[in-house]
This record gives C-alpha cells, sequence and structure tokens, in this order.
C-alpha cells in the first residue's frame, strides 16, 4: 500500500494519517448541514452540536497519540501520500502527509489543546451568544473552531510547502473570521471587523514573504517537498547562498506575520475582540505558533544561512522584550495576555533562531499550555464578572447604587475587578498555576522551557540572553500584577462583588490544562537522562535537536529575578496598598500606581509606544492619501475623465465620426451610389436602343442571323 | 430532263418576280395579289416535288382562305395605301445591304455545295399522297397533331376576344 | 429533276426577299404578308428535301407550318384590326409605346 512491510516493532497507524483532517471536516460539515436544526429542535441542541464538534477534534487527537505511538516503534516516520494535487511540468504536489516526530508534537499540542478549549467553549458560548444576543450563532462558531482545527492540521502535516501554505492561508481565514465573529459589535460597530481586517492585511504582508520565499524555493529547488529541499540545501549553499539568504529572509517575513513578532505583531492584540476561547486556541496555544514550526522544520535551510538565523533571533528577542513591557502598561485582561503571547512567541522565534530548535519546540508545548490555561481562566474571570453584573442590574436594591455607568461597564478592565479569589475559586487556583508557569518560577513547566533558551542564549547569544532575561522580568512583573489587581483586596465594583463561578464544563478543561502547565515540563527535564523530547525531536532534527543543557547560575539567576520582580509587583500592587491607591479621589488618581515613579515611560507603555499611531502616520496615512490621490486624481480625473473620456471616448468618436462620414458616407457609399449612378446613366444610353419599332427589333435578329451564318461559313 | 429545267426556272422566275412585287408594290392590294401568284407558283413547284397533298393544301389554305382574309381585312381597313414619309430613314439602306450579304453568304453555300450534289432518286407513285400524309400524322406525330387543333381552337378564341368591341361598363 | 440545291437557292431568295420586306416596309398588313412569304420559303426547303431525302415527315411538318401559319394570321390580323381601332392607323412606325 502506500508504505513498506514494518521493519522494526510496534504497531503502525500511519495509514490514519488524513483522519486528522477529515475528523474536523466531517464534524464541520455534520454542524453547517445539520446544526442549525439540531439547535431549533433540541433543547440540548447546543450540547449536541458542540459536542460534535468536541468529539471531531477529539477524534483527530486521537488518530495524533496513535500515529505518536506508531512513531515510538518507527521513529524515523513515514510521508503518507493521499492523493496528487497540481501536476504541470516541472511542478508536482501532491497532498501527502509528513509524519514525523515534530509535526505529531505539533498535532499533539493543536488536537490536545483544541479539544479542551472545544469543550470550554461549549459552556462558555452558551453564555456568550445570549450575552451578545444571537444564539443562532452558537453553529457556526463550531463550524469555525473546527474548520480552523482541519486548516491546522493541514499546516503541521503537509510534506511540502505549498501544502504548509495552503493550511497557512487556511488558519488565516479562520481568525479572520473568528476575530469577526461579533462583526457588529466593537467601537462604532464596526471595531470587531475592522479588528478582523487588521489581522487579515497585516497577515497578508507576512503572507506576501512567504509566497516569495516559496516562489524562490521552487526557482532554486525545482520542487516543494520538504525532504527533496533539504537534502539538496547544503549543495545550493555552496553554489547559491544569496537564494537561500532570500528564502530565509521571506520566510522569517512570514514568520513576523502569523507569529506577531516585530514589525507585524500589531494585529495580534486587537484579535482579542473575538471570543475568549478563539483567542485562547488561535490567537494563544496554536495558530500564533505556526512561525515557530516553519522556522523550526525548515531547520535544514536555517543552519546553513548564519545571517538569517541573526535576524530571526534578533527579531524574536527584541519582540519578547518589547512586548512585555507593553503588557505592564494594560488594564484589559485579555490585552495583558496579547503582549504577554507576542512575547513568549518572541522567546519561541529567538530559540529557534539561535538554533535551539527543542528549546523552541518545548516552549511552545508549554506555552500552548499555560497560555491556553490563561486565557480561557481570563474568560471565566470575564464572564464571572458579567453574571455578577447581570445579577446587580436584576436587583433594584443594588442597581440604585450604580452611579450612572451601568451600560459602558467593561468585564474586561482589570480595574472594575478585585476580591475575585473568593468569589472564583477554581478560577483563582487554576490562574495562579498559569501564572506562576509563565513567570518562571521552578518547578512549573514555563521554568524549564523557559530556561532552556535562556541557557542556549548564555552560551553563544549572549545580546539575545540579556535582552530575554529582562524580558521574563517583566513577565514575571506583568503577571504578578495582573493576579493582585484581579483577584486580591476588596472588589472595587459591585459586579465584582457578585461575581459567580463558572460552570463545571467550563472549569473541567481549565484544571486539565493546570495540570498540564504544571507537570508539563516533565517531558524535557535537563537532566541527564530525563531529555525525552529532545530525543524524540533529534528523529527529525537530527543534529540541531541537541539536547538543552542545565546551567545552574542561569537557572539560579533568572529564578532570583523572577521572584524579585513579584516581589516588586506584591510591594506596588499588594492589597492595602492598591487600596490606599484606590481610595484617592477620582479626579487626583492616576491610572496605576506606577505611574507615580516612571510617568512618561508608563505613558508610552499604556499607549504601546503608540506604534499603531506610527502607523497609521507613516504607512496607513500616506497609504489612504495614496489611494485617495490613485482613485480621485489617477483613476477619476486622469484615468476616468482625461483618458477614457476624452482619449479613448473622443477618440473613438473622432474615429467613427471619420468612418462614417469619410469612410462609409464618402468612400463606400459613394461607390455604391457611383455605381448606381453609372448603371442609370448606361441604362439611359441603352434605353435608347430601345425604340419600341418593330421593325429595329426585326433589323436587329437579321443582323444577328446574317452574322451568325456568314461565321458558320467562314470559320 | 430540259422540260424540267425549263418549269424550275420558268416558275422561279415567276416566284421571285411575284416576290419582289410584293415588296415593291404601293398598294397592299396589289401586294396581295402578288402573294397570291407566289404562292400558286409555290404550289406547282410542290406537285414536282412529288406532294401533291401539300400543293393542294398551299392552294386551299394558303392562296385561298389566308390571302382572302388578307384582302378582306385590307378592304375592311381601307389601308390600301400609307401616307407620310418614312421615319426611320436609315433601316432601308442597311435591310438592304444585309439582305445583299445574306444572298451572297447562300450563294457562297450554293457554290460549294453544288459539286457534290447527290443525284435525286425515283420516288414511289403513292409518296406524298393524302393517304400516305394521313398515315404519318395519325401514327407518328398524332400528338402534335392534336397540339394543333388545340392551337387552332385558341387562335380562334383569341381572335374573338381581340376584334371584340369593348362594352361599356355600367 | 433538278437538283436540290437550287430549290433551296430559290428558298433562300424568296427569304430574303420576306425578310427584306418586313424590314423596310411600314404597312402592318405588308409586313404580315412579307411573313407569310418567309414561311413559304421554308416550307419548299422542308418539302425538296422530303422529296431529296424520300421521307415523308417534311410534308408532315409543312403541314403544321400552314396550320400554325393559319391560326398566326387570324391572331395577327385580329390584332391589326384591334390596333386600327384604336389608333385608326396601321402604320407599325407609329405603334411604339414600348420605347424605351
Amino acid at each position: 500500500m502506500f508504505f513498506e512491510e514494518a521493519v522494526s516493532s510496534g504497531p503502525q497507524f500511519f495509514n490514519l494519517a488524513p483522519w486528522i483532517v477529515f475528523f474536523p471536516v466531517i464534524g464541520l460539515l455534520f454542524n453547517m448541514f445539520f446544526g442549525g436544526r439540531i439547535l431549533e429542535r433540541s433543547r440540548a441542541g447546543e450540547k449536541i452540536v458542540g459536542g460534535i464538534a468536541s468529539l471531531a477534534a477529539g477524534l483527530s487527537f486521537l488518530v495524533s497519540v496513535l500515529l505518536a505511538i506508531s512513531l515510538n516503534g518507527h521513529p524515523e516516520g513515514m510521508v503518507v501520500p493521499l492523493a496528487d494535487w497540481i501536476n504541470i511540468g516541472d511542478l508536482n504536489i501532491r497532498w501527502a502527509f509528513q509524519v514525523d516526530t515534530l509535526s505529531v508534537t505539533m498535532m499533539l499540542v493543536v488536537s490536545g489543546v483544541g479539544t479542551l478549549i472545544h469543550i470550554y467553549a461549549i459552556g462558555y458560548m452558551h453564555e456568550d451568544v445570549r450575552h451578545n444576543g444571537d444564539p443562532s450563532r452558537f453553529r457556526r462558531f463550531f463550524v469555525f473552531m473546527n474548520l480552523f482545527i482541519a486548516a491546522m492540521m493541514i499546516l503541521v502535516s503537509g510534506d511540502n510547502y505549498m501544502m504548509l501554505f495552503v493550511g497557512w492561508e487556511g488558519v488565516g481565514l479562520c481568525s479572520y473570521l473568528l476575530i469577526g465573529f461579533w462583526y457588529e459589535k466593537g467601537k462604532d460597530g464596526i471595531g470587531n471587523a475592522l479588528a478582523a481586517k487588521k489581522a487579515m492585511v497585516t497577515n497578508r504582508i507576512g503572507d506576501f514573504g512567504f509566497l516569495l520565499a516559496a516562489f524562490t524555493i521552487f526557482w532554486t529547488f525545482g520542487t516543494f517537498e520538504f525532504h527533496t529541499i533539504f537534502e539538496k540545501a547544503p549543495e545550493i549553499a555552496a553554489t547559491n547562498p544569496g537564494a537561500l539568504l532570500f528564502i530565509t529572509i521571506c520566510l522569517l517575513i512570514g514568520v513576523t506575520g502569523k507569529s506577531a513578532q516585530l514589525p507585524l505583531y500589531v494585529w495580534l492584540p486587537d484579535a482579542m475582540a473575538g471570543p475568549t476561547p478563539v483567542s485562547a486556541l488561535i490567537h494563544a496555544a496554536t495558530m500564533v505558533t505556526a512561525g515557530v514550526y516553519l522556522v523550526a522544520r525548515s531547520a535544514e535551510i536555517y543552519v546553513l544561512v548564519p545571517t538569517a538565523q541573526f535576524w530571526v533571533t534578533l527579531v524574536g528577542s527584541v519582540t519578547a522584550l518589547f512586548a512585555a513591557t507593553i503588557a505592564v502598561g494594560q488594564f484589559d485582561i485579555k490585552k495583558v495576555l496579547a503582549y504577554s503571547t507576542i512575547s513568549q512567541l518572541g522567546f519561541m522565534v529567538a530559540a529557534v533562531g539561535m538554533g535551539a530548535f527543542v528549546a523552541g519546540m518545548f516552549h511552545l508545548v508549554t506555552h500552548a499550555f499555560f497560555k491556553a490555561l490563561l486565557f480561557l481562566s481570563s474568560g471565566s474571570v470575564i464572564q464571572g464578572m458579567e453574571r455578577g453584573h447581570h445579577h446587580v442590574e436584576h436587583d433594584p436594591k443594588l442597581k440604585k447604587q450604580l452611579k450612572g455607568h451601568a451600560h459602558d461597564f467593561d468585564p474586561q478592565d482589570m480595574r472594575n475587578m478585585g476580591g475575585l479569589r473568593e468569589r472564583m475559586k477554581t478560577t483563582y487556583w487554576v490562574y495562579l498555576i498559569g501564572a506562576i508557569a509563565l513567570a518562571g518560577i521552578p518547578p512549573l513547566a514555563g521554568f524549564w522551557s523557559k530556561d532552556e533558551i535562556l541557557a542556549d542564549a548564555s552560551k553563544e547569544f549572549s545580546w539575545a540572553y540579556i535582552l530575554l532575561t529582562l524580558a521574563a522580568i517583566f513577565t514575571a512583573f506583568y503577571m504578578t500584577r495582573q493576579i493582585l489587581m484581579v483577584f486580591f483586596g476588596k472588589a472595587r465594583t459591585l459586579a465584582a462583588e457578585h461575581a459567580e463561578e463558572s460552570p463545571l464544563i467550563v472549569t473541567a478543561p481549565l484544571m486539565i490544562l493546570a495540570v498540564l502547565s504544571f507537570f508539563g515540563g516533565l517531558i524535557n527535564l535537563p537532566f541527564d537522562g530525563f531529555h525525552q523530547f529532545a530525543h524524540w525531536l533529534e528523529h527529525t532534527l537530527g543534529e540541531y535537536a541537541h539536547a538543552g543543557e542545565f546551567i545552574l547560575p542561569v537557572a539560579l539567576l533568572s529564578t532570583a529575578l523572577a521572584l524579585i520582580s513579584v516581589a516588586l509587583g506584591w510591594w506596588l500592587y499588594n492589597a492595602r496598598r492598591y487600596e490606599e491607591f484606590w481610595a484617592i479621589p477620582a479626579a487626583r488618581r492616576p491610572d496605576d500606581p506606577l505611574r507615580a515613579y516612571i510617568g512618561p515611560i508608563y505613558e508610552a507603555l499604556k499607549n504601546k509606544y503608540w506604534v499603531d499611531e506610527l502607523y497609521w502616520a507613516v504607512f496607513l496615512n500616506p497609504y489612504i492619501d495614496l489611494s485617495r490621490f490613485l482613485a480621485d486624481v489617477i483613476d477619476w480625473r486622469f484615468w476616468h475623465d482625461w483618458f477614457h473620456d476624452k482619449v479613448i471616448m473622443g477618440g473613438y468618436n473622432l474615429l467613427t465620426r471619420l468612418l462614417a462620414i469619410r469612410i462609409d458616407l464618402g468612400g463606400i457609399d459613394a461607390a455604391a451610389n457611383g455605381l448606381a449612378v453609372l448603371t442609370q446613366r448606361i441604362a439611359d444610353r441603352l434605353r435608347q436602343v430601345q425604340t419600341g419599332y418593330v421593325r429595329n427589333y426585326a433589323l436587329s435578329i437579321f443582323v444577328g442571323v446574317v452574322i451568325i451564318l456568314g461565321y458558320l461559313l467562314l470559320r | 430532263m430540259l422540260i424540267d429545267w425549263i418549269i424550275f426556272l420558268g416558275l422561279a422566275l415567276v416566284a421571285i418576280a411575284s416576290g419582289l412585287g410584293l415588296l415593291l408594290s404601293k398598294n397592299a392590294i396589289y401586294a396581295a395579289l402578288n402573294l397570291i401568284v407566289n404562292f400558286t407558283a409555290i404550289a406547282i413547284f410542290y406537285l414536282v416535288l412529288a406532294a401533291p397533298f401539300i400543293a393542294l393544301a398551299q392552294v386551299a389554305v394558303y392562296a385561298g382562305a389566308i390571302m382572302v382574309l388578307f384582302l378582306f381585312v385590307i378592304m375592311l381597313l381601307g389601308a390600301e395605301r400609307l401616307g407620310g414619309a418614312s421615319t426611320l430613314r436609315w433601316q432601308r439602306p442597311l435591310a438592304v445591304v444585309l439582305a445583299l450579304i445574306l444572298i451572297a453568304e447562300t450563294a457562297l453555300v450554293f457554290i460549294n455545295r453544288s459539286g457534290a450534289a447527290a443525284p435525286i432518286g425515283a420516288v414511289s407513285a403513292d409518296f406524298g399522297s393524302p393517304a400516305a400524309i394521313g398515315e404519318s400524322l395519325f401514327s407518328a406525330y398524332l400528338l402534335p397533331f392534336e397540339v394543333i387543333s388545340v392551337l387552332l381552337l385558341a387562335a380562334m378564341v383569341g381572335a374573338i376576344v381581340l376584334t371584340r368591341k369593348r362594352e361599356q361598363k355600367a | 429533276m433538278t437538283p436540290i440545291q437550287y430549290y433551296t437557292a430559290l428558298s433562300a431568295i424568296l427569304f430574303t426577299i420576306g425578310a427584306l420586306g418586313v424590314l423596310t416596309r411600314r404597312n402592318a398588313i405588308i409586313v404580315f404578308m412579307s411573313v407569310e412569304l418567309m414561311l413559304n420559303s421554308a416550307n419548299l426547303a422542308f418539302v425538296a428535301f422530303a422529296r431529296s431525302f424520300q421521307s415523308i415527315s417534311g410534308q408532315v411538318f409543312v403541314f403544321f407550318v400552314m396550320a400554325v401559319a393559319a391560326a398566326e394570321v387570324a391572331v395577327g390580323l385580329a390584332l391589326i384590326v384591334a390596333i386600327f381601332r384604336t389608333k385608326h392607323n396601321i402604320n407599325i412606325d407609329q405603334i411604339n409605346s414600348l420605347r424605351g
């Protein structure tokens, strides 16, 4: 069949590989055609629709697990061809599934975390669609989510760059669709739609880089298939290093778009407009890590181009620090996490840039756990706040205490929270675990993966090490700040006072993810005999999958810095101090205690360094002006009014007039008329012959007789 | 065979002379009378040429019936003479020239072919007799014969229609 | 027996005279009679050839020509009478209404 008979031991399920895509597709088709009817007819409709979507994702996860088991016996992996796709001349692209340790790692993360988030979403969306007033969108949400799983699976399992690109665009589309899920909400009723558009357009810039890279790959290698390209790469590096540099830099542009790195990260904070499960699944755990996967997948090319590695590392580490600082100045609970995500993606990109592919992938996995956990928990917090707010609004006694800002209440603003520790115990504990994991405090997952990156950086890229360590300090600080603002102290609003814990279907996935975040580091402990993940990836990455070392000074330093940072945060935001700060009358109170110490810098952080404004001033406004100019002056006035109306239409009119009057009337008609006149004149002459005299006619006959007879005689 | 030549030449002279008479006579009555002479001469030629039935038919139909009809019409219309000058002055000389050319051409044929003339053999006694003609008419030429009768009927009807006075419409 | 070509020569002369009559005379009746003369010259040739080739068909044709000539004369004279009624003239040079 597709593969040779087993040589080594162990069960083989490789030919199941296509089902990682088929299951979600079946799920989305089912919900697309029957979901609406089920929702209308059945009271348990939401559970059925959500359950089917979750089941599709879960079966995909099951297949991924089976593939992982197969890889245990056959670690070399396998390419499972499915169908031919494009055959044009030398261009032969097929649908084939690359099953190796790297792709299966991604499959496990995507489908595993994805399944948990699907289950969570059944509970979350139940309230979300009601809160936003359109329950019919419940089905659409799960259709898009399954579509996302399918596209992401294509992305990570493709055995060539074109298939990867299909998934790449597919997840971009799902991202767009889900950011704009509440397209009629947001600022001025189009805020969410604009956010979706922003994500789409920003990603297009990155995709443009990806496409240029793909074209160059085909031009240079004559194929899109990974293994052929990687085999030829050293040869090409010797003969045509420029092409490889161009490919890798263009791929980097694609990475900055999809993985939200400088300078294209701006779409990710806005993408928080989507429902929280979307933020968790797409904009934290999986899709945005596609760029990291792409670099890891292209490892064999990147290691040949040190310049590109330098740039990847630079982009990653600068982004890590840059975004971590912005996160300090945010008040929206999800925005903090969004900038945190950008920062952590910077860690991963820097890692794969440095050649520490294992460390990067390791951090990708652990980050998927704890960032999904944090986002989902923040969703739980937000809905807890909404439930509290709802309770207040429907209680006449409490409603009186509201001071006229009932409608512009923002359940995501951390300043409105406080003291939720008591009201939402489960959420508090899982959030705390996620935060500690993210802050990099041992022995949670985030510590191990981050430390491995830092250890790798400290050996060769000292500047990157410094940047990333600083980013880690900020990470610990903003997470401390968030935990304290959200869960500690006294409730600052009535809504927070009456917040309610989320149901089990929401909290159960949180607990699973909390466990994963706690113990996730175990897959790759940096001690001899524990490098399971590194050995696992070795089968795919080969010599580039060096096991991370444990450098005690590095680990100690980063832990110490994290703890100092936490202490600093505690000092600034602890319950007593924050309540004192909050007691200052609103008119004189700054928005954050930190402003008292670093005033103008804080303003910069709060405003995200004015990057959006800068982009508006430097790119967007000139671009809009240019398009206006092109539309009004070039297209309308020049092209339409002048060229089209005057030159083409006028010229055409002139030409037609010339043709009609000179050529047609003057030439053709005149010729026809002239012929008629000529005929008429000849006929006028010939008419004279017709005298009407019988004798004349007889004479002409007689002439004929004489002539014919003469001819007969004389011939 | 001198007698043959005398008869032929004599009759030929009569025929040509009467033909010229027809051509040249100013009065239509004289022309008609000349034509009767001509027809009669030709009828005698038919007799010489062993066509007694045709000869009699010539005398009866042509010289008799048709010419009487002519004379009748001439007299009816009183159109013996025409006044006025000729309208087509160049017609006459041209016609004469053409006629001379035609005669010349005929002479050419005559001179060319006179030596090759086959002698004319004798014919049986009933050749050209009414019986022989009748037999031929009612066997080989039955259809043309019948068609001729239709033609004559049509001519008869036509002549009546043409000469009938138009009735005034009420 | 006179050789047949003399008859044909005579026939040709009579035909030419008839033709001249048609071409030169203006009196419609004389033109008509000239036509009859031409027909007779043809008949003469027919009979001479019938004698020469000893075939009765020539004489039968003459018979037919006579029948046609009789019909023609009947219609022709009727036409002349009709024309005379309207024009009071039988000068064919004055009958040129079909002039082009």
